[in-house]
């Protein structure tokens, strides 16, 4: 039996909202089910747990505010299920109750089925923006998301007191929070590598010729692979600095700025992505950045990533200096591919090139292992077809 | 189909791919991606929705030249069958 707690779902979170539950006492859950919708300062995310077993108590109600690591839900093996066991409740802890309406004893079994709460980012500062109550709008976008266009009809008022304002300003505030920690804390190197991409353009143009749109690659999906592939040959630059130092991780989870229209960024992180194939690879970057607009991003999704890419594609310029996403200990950056004038053999030709930049944490590393990783990266572009 | 209803659907689809985009303010010529901020990801987005919904496959060089929501409308208006 443990509590399952209100997990950190960035270096800038300090707590977060309970917006739903998506579960009931008594239900049987396993681990990586999603329990729960909890909105931070940057989106509403869904929660997993990490364990199997069955949920004994649910601590806190629908709308509290709940500090990070105050307990949500007690998981065990089924004894003391039911609506009982009040005096277990750690009221004080954390729990902020905000709206009062429920009294303590009520069973929130009793309940109606909580429902998906998945909502854009955009429709979601909007509804700051007029003070609208989310929960009694019906979603019409992706998987019942609550977007824009929704909340035109039948939204009515919020009445309960209005919490800490999410809106533009606030996210704002948790991007300036995180990276003036980084800023301050981390001290970092930058190194720059210019990547012909004439295999890589040639093999992509090929793969994408003859296949239906929803096959084709992007090559944000070969720069991704490549750099999860240096990641696990370079554990200095994949993992953690905490209270102790740097952890190295076994696992590669690749994180990846989301660039929001109308202002503001996430970095979602893609679990495990050295072991995708550039295929998976690409459709995992889809349903992420899609969620990362329009609702439905994970806790795990938020608080595993291991290094962080940012990759600024056709619209954006040369080259990106990033700042480290704390705790992470390296960015790499790749700016906008393009023709250029390049010496191949003993003559110059236009090719296709990318710069790659790294931003990485003196404390763990130092440039030589960071020249290492942009060579090693430069190397798998050359080899798309084995990636 | 008529043109107003492929370009309802098309806002549609373009509403789903990119939810932020408020699609009532749409305007037919302007830069999907001067005017829109649509990045290369939507862009296949919105091509595989074309293709799902309609039947219209547009390889990449041609939605190279695909600029707006009339540009698009010129291409798949001809394409489409029946």
């Amino acid at each position: 039996m443990s509590d399952f707690t209100m997990p950190s779902m960035g270096a800038d979170m300090d707590s977060g909202k309970l917006v739903a539950w998506k579960v009931r006492v008594g239900d049987r859950v396993e681990q990586g089910q999603l329990i729960a919708a909890v909105e931070t300062s940057k989106a509403v995310l869904d929660v997993e747990v990490f364990e199997d077993g069955i949920v004994e108590e649910l601590y806190v109600d629908e709308g509290a505010e709940v500090a990070v690591g105050a307990p949500l839900a007690r998981i065990g093996q089924g004894q003391g299920a039911g609506g009982k066991g009040q005096e277990s409740r750690p009221e004080a802890r954390g729990a902020r109750r905000e709206t009062g309406k429920e009294a303590p004893g009520k069973n929130i079994a009793e309940r109606k089925s909580p429902e998906e709460v998945r909502v854009s980012p955009a429709a979601w500062r909007k509804a700051r923006e007029l003070g609208l109550d989310l929960s009694g709008i019906e979603g019409s976008g992706p998987e019942g998301s609550i977007v824009l266009r929704d909340l035109d009809k039948g939204a009515a008022p919020r009445t309960q007191a209005k919490t800490a304002g999410f809106d533009r300003d606030e996210m704002r505030r948790a991007i300036a929070a995180a990276m003036s920690r980084s800023k301050r804390e981390i001290p970092h190197y930058y190194l720059a590598h210019t990547v012909d991409l004439h295999a890589a353009q040639t093999w992509l143009d090929e793969y994408n010729r003859d296949r239906a749109p929803d096959e084709r690659l992007l090559p944000a999906a070969l720069f991704m692979k490549a750099a999860a592939r240096a990641l696990a040959k370079h554990g200095g630059l994949n993992g953690h600095y905490g209270e102790n130092g740097f952890e190295a991780s076994e696992a590669v989870n690749l994180g990846m700025a989301v660039h929001l229209r109308g202002g503001g960024l996430v970095a979602p992180a893609m679990l495990d992505g050295d072991r995708l194939t550039v295929p998976e690879l690409m459709e995992r970057l889809r349903d992420l950045v899609q969620r990362a607009r329009g609702g439905g991003l994970r806790s795990s999704e938020m608080s595993r990533g291991t290094a962080t890419v940012t990759a600024l594609g056709d619209r954006g310029v040369d080259s990106a200096w990033g700042v480290i996403y704390p705790p992470q200990v390296a960015m790499i950056g790749f700016g906008r591919p393009r023709p250029r004038p390049m010496a191949v053999g003993d003559g110059l030709a236009v090719r296709p090139a990318v710069d790659v930049t790294l931003a990485a944490d003196h404390r763990v590393c130092d440039g030589h292992l960071g020249a290492l990783f942009l060579n090693d990266i430069e190397q798998w572009l050359q080899q798309p077809e084995a990636l | 189909m008529n043109r107003d209803e492929l370009r309802s659907i098309l806002l549609q689809e373009l509403s789903d791919i990119a939810p932020d985009i408020d699609t009532a303010m749409v305007e037919d010529d302007a830069s999907l991606q001067d005017e829109y901020d649509l990045d290369s990801m939507d862009a296949v987005n919105l091509v595989t929705a074309i293709h799902k919904r309609l039947g219209v496959n547009i390889p990449d060089r041609d939605y190279a030249r695909m600029r707006s929501i009339a540009d698009l409308l010129d291409y798949i208006e001809p394409r489409l069958a029946g």
